[in-house]
This record gives structure tokens, sequence and C-alpha cells, in this order.
């Protein structure tokens, strides 16, 4: 299993040809208490850099990119319902949705978490 | 997701700056000033414990202005400023102050703001964005009767929540008496200050004007009170929201009348047709036509269906389906006392009535928002 990060400040988890998606530690303390999260439907097939997913704190509305093309296998209704689950728990019980990897090319643009914590440090 | 990048040139500080930044302040651009958005608590617990405790507001980046009486007599200062707001100015007793409006020739709103009577001269608070605007339109039609003064050299902290009174009365003993809109001089700390009881989160509360010198010391004293914790400008928004309270070019601007604005309230009977000193005002013809007929769109609180906000900006429809568009959200968000989202937005006059139901486009989809009564929480202002 390995996680990779985007710029935009999501996390993948990489298991076999499925992605698990969040957003970062950084992202959710850069956003503040977030009060409303919107799924992607089971089913939609995304591509890669399209809006998937919306979060939003007291302040403001953010999208959630997709990070890789491919199609969403599932997706997590208990961050939908209880949004502030991603200022506790980013990067475990606040995944946003698991992806099917359609294009393993694509995650030759992703960052390892060092990387990563290089460029939000 | 895109993060916001924080533009850092250029931006003026409050007397305070230093403070938020040692406090933890999250610090951002807004009107020129680098102000504290958040805190360490986070918008949520800081809006909430306004509500429920008290929270200190630093409001020093608005503009405090002192107009002056050539004459020396205070109705002469009163009866020009009502040469540019539709308030009753003239009337306003000595330490009281009453909520106003600039407006233009087209009855347009150039900037609200705060009015005081302190006896010997008038005081008002106006917005940051506005405050070298209001200046110029000061001096350019009242420099015949007074002196414009602006207060540069003044800081103006925000005490507010159900024990804003207790917290300042162990440094104000007269501040327990004052009632809501009282405004005046008053000691504070051993520090001279304008206090006035009001403020802009739809709690108890009082502003306080004070020196510069004086404002870091006054805001510790304030904040070493177990019940006060420091507040950013993202609760001073939500809670404004849930307020119903308006924000100046986002909810008002040059291009809606106070009628349009909802604010009639704040126009009282002597400024309206058969009033003692009805009109006078620019755009007096259009508004009091306006008071007289109502207006052909209105400023309305809105309660969206489900969770999700409905932000600045996003339009309205009359139905699930129809093309045409009838109004915008001007301010929402998410109220965390009523743990809802809420908006503010224009829609036409025969849509506004309370619990009609209009639409917003939100991510292609239609979300139908009922037409609320505003304040969304109510006010718990000492009357």
């Amino acid at each position: 299993m390995t996680t990779l990060y985007t710029t935009d400040h999501e996390w993948l988890r990489i298991e076999g040809d499925t992605a698990t998606i969040g957003v970062t530690d950084y992202a959710q303390s850069q956003l503040g208490d977030v009060v409303f999260v919107e799924l992607p439907k089971t089913g939609r097939s995304l591509k890669k850099g399209e809006a998937a997913a919306v979060i939003e704190s007291v302040k403001a509305a953010s999208d959630v990119y997709a990070p890789l093309s491919g199609e969403v296998l599932e997706v997590n209704e208990a961050v939908a319902s209880e949004p502030a689950l991603v200022n506790s728990d980013a990067a475990g019980k606040a995944w946003f949705f698991k992806m099917k990897i359609a294009d393993r090319s694509e995650l030759g643009g992703l960052m390892d978490e060092a990387a990563y914590k290089a460029r939000t440090a | 997701m895109m993060l916001a990048r924080e533009q850092q040139s250029q931006l003026k500080h409050t007397p305070l700056h230093a403070l938020h930044v040692a406090s933890g302040g999250k610090m951002v651009p807004f009107a020129g000033y680098d102000m504290p958005v958040q805190f360490a608590a986070g918008v949520l617990r800081e809006h909430l414990h306004t509500r429920e405790r008290a929270g200190l507001f630093d409001v020093s980046h608005m503009g405090q202005i002192a107009l002056r009486p050539k004459s020396g007599r205070l109705e002469d200062a009163a009866a020009a400023l009502e040469r540019l707001v539709p308030q009753d100015i003239v009337k306003l007793a000595p330490g009281r102050q009453r909520y106003a409006q600039f407006t233009n020739r087209d009855g347009g709103i150039l900037d609200d703001l705060m009015v005081a009577n302190f006896g010997s001269h008038i005081f008002v608070v106006v917005n940051a964005a506005c405050k070298a605007a209001d200046e110029t339109h000061l001096r350019a039609h009242l420099s015949d009767v007074c002196e414009i003064e602006p207060l540069a050299e003044r800081a103006l902290l925000a005490l507010q929540g159900p024990k804003a009174e207790s917290v300042l009365a162990k440094l104000c003993a007269d501040a327990p008496a004052m009632r809501f809109m009282d405004a005046g001089p008053r000691r504070v700390d051993g520090i001279d200050c304008f206090v006035s009881r009001s403020g802009y989160t739809g709690e108890d509360g009082f502003e306080i004007s004070v020196p510069a010198e004086q404002a870091e010391r006054l805001a510790k004293a304030l904040l070493a009170d177990d019940e006060v914790l420091p507040i950013g400008l993202g609760a001073r928004d939500s809670l404004r929201l849930e307020a119903g309270l308006c924000l100046y070019g986002h909810d008002i601007d040059t291009t809606t009348t106070p009628v349009e604005g909802a604010l009639q309230w704040s126009i009282q009977k002597s400024r309206r047709a058969g009033g003692e000193r009805a009109g006078g005002f620019p755009g007096a013809d259009r508004i009091l036509l306006q008071l007289a007929e109502g207006s052909p769109r209105r400023r309305v609180g809105l309660r969206p269906e489900g969770r999700a906000p409905v932000r600045e900006a996003t339009s309205l429809f009359a139905d699930a389906t129809s093309s045409e568009r009838i109004g915008t959200v001007t301010s929402g968000g998410f109220g965390p006392s009523l743990n809802a989202p809420i908006a503010v937005g224009y829609v036409p006059a025969d849509k506004a009535a309370i619990g009609n139901t209009v639409f917003a486009e939100l991510r292609g989809q239609r979300l139908p928002l009922r037409i609320a009564p505003m304040p969304f929480v109510p006010n718990t202002y000492k009357r």
C-alpha cells in the first residue's frame, strides 16, 4: 500500500487497482472548520482534473479535483453526514471516495510523502 | 483543492496588529489592512463562544470621524448631516447613537454608518473600504458648517456576547447602566474612551474607541478575563449574517436603496413624506416613493434546504426549471448557531413573502430556499 499526494492537497492510498482519496491534514488546517462535504455519485466516471467533490468551511467553498481518471467505486457517507471528521481525521476516517485506477501512468505525476511534506513545510 | 494565497504587500496595520500575531491570529488582507480572519479556536468555536460568553473584535480598520459644528451648536452639525442621510439626526438625543446610510442622488447607498450625538460634536463610524470616500463626501457637503476631523489615532474594539456587560463592568463601572445604542465618553480601565452599547453580532455588547497607544493595554486587560476570546473576521461575518445585518459592498451598495435593502426601519417618520423635515437628502424622491409604494425588489433572508451553503453571487430562480434569473445571493454561508446554511439576497417584491420558495442554481442543480424572517438568530440587545 502506497500513499501519494497531489499539488492540490489530496492524498491517494493505492491498493491494487483501487485508489482511496481524501484531503490532507495540511489542507484541513488551512480550510478551518469544515461544515459541508458533497461527494460524487458511485459509478460516476471521473476525468483527471475535474471537480469531483466539494468541501466547505464556514468561510468558503473549495473543489476537490479528481487526481486520476476512473470510475467512482464507493463514497464515504460518514464524512458527508459528519463533515467535522475532515478536521479531526483528514488522513483516516475522513476519506472521500474510492476509485478504480483507469490509467496507471497517471500515478507518475504524483508526489510521495517526503516530497509533499517538503512542499507544505 | 485550491487554497488561497495571501498577498501581504502594502497592507496597513491596526494598533493591535502585533497582539494579533502574538496571539496566533491567521492574518489575511481585508480592506487594505492585515487582519486576523481567525485565531487558534477557529471560526466555529469563536462564533459559538461569542454567542455563549464574550468575544473581543478588533475593528480599528473602520473609520472614526468627528463632525464639529463651527458655530458651537450641535444642532447645526445635526441639521447639516441630514443633507446626506435619510435619518433623523436633529432629534438624536445627546448620548445616543443611530444607524444611518449615506445615499446618492439615485437613492443608492454610498456607505452605512453609525452616528452618535456626543453633545459637543457628532461622532460617526464608517466602513474601512469607504472611509476615504466618506471623508471627501463629508468635506464636500458639510465644510460650510462643520470641521471634519478623522480620528486616525484611535483604535476601535468590540466586546460582544452575553458576558460582555459583566466583563466590561470590571473596568468601567458605568457600563451596566448603558442601554442599547447609548454612546459617549466613558473611562475604561482609567483610559478616556468613547463607549457605545452596540455591535455587529446581534448580541448585547459594547464598542470601545480608544487612543491607539492605549489600545493594546486595554485589549490585553479584556482578554485577561476568562470569559473573553479574541475573535477574527471569519466569525464576525457568520455572526452578522445570522443577525441579518448588512455587509456594505455585498448586501447593499450604490445600486440598492435603503428600501430595497430592507432598511426602511432605519428611516424615521420625520424624514418621510408628511414628516417635519421630509426629504432633503440625496435620492429622496426615489426613496420616499419606494417607502410609499414599495420597491420592485427586496433584500430577504433565505434558508437553503439541506446542508449545502449557498454563497454570494449565486443566481436565484422562481422555480426548479425556469431559465429566467430573478435575483442573486449577496451573502451566504453556514450559521454555526443554527447548524444550518443561511443566505441573504434580492428577489422581486412579489416573491419576497416569508415562506415563499425560490431556487438557487448550485453546481448545475436547482436547490430550494425558503424566504425566512431576519434576524435568523434572535438578537439579545439590552434595550
